[in-house]
């Protein structure tokens, strides 16, 4: 799994330029697929046949990332920016990001003569080894993700972007290893959740399932002096209660965690105080489903540096298999 | 004098009060559309069917809304206090005259004379609930009759130009509106064009969405007047837009990310007929795009915008060979606009 979770960090796609991730992931799920197609917004939708027995199931894994776009390109070449969903300005001073035909750009920022604190966006920059606004390969509308390698470090795997291209890989390893289903399963490999979950919500009003479950990272409380949540990562796959705009099906959170514990599958129960998932528009869309999100835990989350536990991630694809493979009764 | 300007920036149409703009546009597009009718919310839906060369549907969207006041309440001294209908800047609105009510009674957003300030007077700025609207009478008897709670309150404003650059109320949206109009008295298009003249845009994107639901088309483009602050300043920042440097095409603003594909096909056309433009700088605002795009099963939507001075107050400013060229390229863009762009094929 470490290959496909490399090559999916690694891809470049920026909440509304995703085509790159879904130039990838397509030909993965092809072989297991009854049908495939893209939607007017550019969300890949992977359906698998049921046996007629089940229900509608509406399975969601963004494709997108935060990222930047040009705002102004200065007289010496510098490149001023803003954000393409929540990008912390903390985050930024020495990184690099990629824009879509491969060129690097290095972020810093202006002096602060305090150096404790941080500069807001608007005085940051990327310098993209320009000399002049004249020999800019960038231009103003150009949008760039974060760039950072992939790498393992024991158990932990790191990479920018682990949100959500771990969830992507959680739904294409779920689907290959689905041989049989009563449901019939639409995977959405949605586009731009990071700029408030439009891909889904056009999805969902198309597919209309009866069931929606997202697969997406939450944050944890195991890093020094963390906000208390009691997610921890290595601890399990986290079966979301409750976001900050979504209040998950009582009966599916129910089944996930009866799945789970008929299986052995370790889990844990996460209320995340900050942030949504593509769940709220599949709850909220046409008459609503009943939904809910199977989590991967996640430090450095909106960083260039997140951190998931591979043995989380293995967890989750099975509990994804277990539901997927079993009637769905609410 | 560009009379359909004139015409539309006169005219009055306050967030959820449009027919007085909405009865004047169906009057000039009624003998260039093969149907029109109003929904429920009071958007003008109209058709030119096309020549039938291509199956598309497309929506052009303008708002025709205007930003402006409602009146709350009449105080015992005969004034009115208001609400803002939209966005304002507050410091915008003293000394303003207005006209309220359906028998368009005349009144000035009143201010206390600068001889009378005191000096922290002068440094604050008025609130806008603590304005009142003048409308000359005695006191609150003399004014109930003549207007009452619940009325609207639109600038008053006469259009003017001075050499290319044109002045007036309203060109968010009526510089949309009017561009719109002149598309639909061109020639017919390949496909069937619905344009949609909606309402309450000003107001959070109200009409708009479900004017999309309705027509459900294959893709969509927004007119638009976008603000422009080009004015000088020190640092090296870019202008939001500028006055007369082309048509501005959205990328991304705070609520849409605009279709790549369209905003493509809308450069590399202004590029092929040597019209300027210009990319709005990306970040804030927000467009009947945001609500078109994310309409039932998603709907690609891009942005055209003509550059506004002073947008939201009670006059702005655009330059006239802008407007031309948003009239020009909305025209090369949906006579070049085929399935291919916007319809997605698996390899």
């Amino acid at each position: 799994m470490n290959e496909l979770i490399k090559k999916l960090t690694e891809a470049y796609g920026p909440a509304g330029f995703e085509d790159q991730v879904r130039d990838l992931i397509q030909p993965e799920v092809a072989p297991y697929a009854d049908e495939i197609k893209v939607d007017a917004l550019g969300n890949l939708i992977v359906h698998k046949k049921g046996d007629g027995s089940g229900l509608k199931v509406m399975i969601a894994a963004h494709m997108d990332e935060i990222g930047v776009m040009v705002t102004h390109i200065t007289k010496e070449g510098y490149v001023r920016f803003t954000n393409i969903g929540g990008v912390y300005p903390r985050t930024l001073h020495g990184n690099r990001v990629r824009f879509a035909d491969g060129t690097i750009g290095i972020i810093s920022t202006e002096p602060l003569a305090d150096r404790n604190k941080v500069n807001s966006l608007d005085k940051h920059f990327i310098d993209v080894g320009a000399t002049s606004s004249e020999d800019c390969p960038v231009k103003v509308g150009d949008a760039a993700g974060f760039w950072r390698e992939f790498a393992v470090l024991g158990s932990r795997l790191v990479a920018k972007s682990m949100d959500d291209r771990i969830g992507c890989v959680v739904a294409i390893e779920a689907l290959k290893r689905l041989k049989e289903t009563p449901h019939d399963v639409y995977f959405v490999f949605s586009v731009q959740e990071e700029v408030g979950t439009r891909g889904a919500q056009t999805a969902a009003n198309a597919l209309n399932p009866d069931v929606g479950i997202a697969l997406d990272v939450t944050l944890t409380g195991d890093t020094p002096e963390a906000r208390p949540m009691a997610v921890s990562l290595g601890k399990g796959t986290a079966i979301k209660v409750k976001d900050t705009g979504m209040i998950a099906h009582a009966g599916l959170v129910k089944l996930m965690r009866q799945r789970a514990e008929e299986a052995g599958i370790p889990y844990q129960m996460e209320v995340l105080e900050g942030g949504t998932t593509d769940a709220r528009p599949m709850q909220i869309a046409n008459a609503g489903c009943a939904a809910g999100c199977i989590s991967i835990p996640c430090r450095y989350v909106h960083s260039q540096s997140e951190m998931v536990d591979g043995n989380d991630v293995e967890n989750s694809v099975r509990l994804l298999v277990e539901i997927l493979s079993k009637p769905i009764a609410l | 004098m560009n009379e359909l300007l004139k015409q539309l920036t006169e005219a009055d149409g306050v967030s959820s009060n449009e027919k007085e703009i909405r009865l004047l546009i169906r009057d000039l597009i009624a003998d260039h559309v093969d149907e029109w009718r109003v929904d429920s919310m009071g958007n003008l839906i109209a058709l030119k069917k096309g020549t039938g060369a291509s199956d598309l549907r497309v929506l052009v969207d303008a708002h025709m809304d205007e930003v402006g006041l409602m009146i709350t309440e009449i105080a015992s001294d005969g004034t009115l206090k208001f609400e803002p209908v939209g966005g304002f800047n507050d410091r915008t609105l003293l000394g303003k005259v207005v006209r309220v009510g359906a028998d368009k009674i005349s009144g000035v957003i009143g201010a206390k004379p600068v001889h009378l300030l005191s000096a922290s007077e002068r440094r604050r700025v008025v609130k806008i609930d603590s304005m009142r609207i003048d409308i000359g009478a005695k006191d609150k008897s003399a004014a109930n009759g003549k207007v009452k709670p619940g009325d609207f309150a639109a600038f008053v404003t006469t259009y003017q130009e001075m050499g290319n650059t044109a002045l007036g109320k309203a060109f968010d949206n009526r510089a949309g509106c009017a561009a719109l109009i002149e598309l639909l008295r061109g020639e017919p298009y390949p496909f069937d064009l619905y344009a949609a003249f909606t309402v309450q845009e000003e107001v959070g994107l109200r009409g708009a969405q479900v004017a999309a639901y309705s027509v459900q088309p294959d893709v969509a483009l927004v007119l638009e007047c976008t603000p422009a602050y080009d004015l000088p300043t020190k640092e090296d920042v870019s202008p939001n837009v500028a006055l007369g440097q082309g048509p501005s095409i959205y990328v991304m603003d705070a609520v849409t990310i605009q279709d790549p594909r369209l905003v493509a096909h809308i450069t590399r056309t202004a590029a092929e007929r040597g019209i300027p433009y210009q990319i709005r700088r990306p970040g804030g605002g927000g467009t009947n795009t945001a609500v078109i795009q994310r309409t039932h099963t998603g709907i690609p939507a891009a942005t055209i915008a003509v550059p506004g001075r002073h947008a939201h107050t009670p006059v702005m400013m655009i330059n006239l060979e802008d407007y031309a060229n948003v009239v020009k390229l909305t025209d090369a863009v949906l006579r070049t606009l085929s399935p291919d762009i916007v319809r997605r094929n698996l390899n």
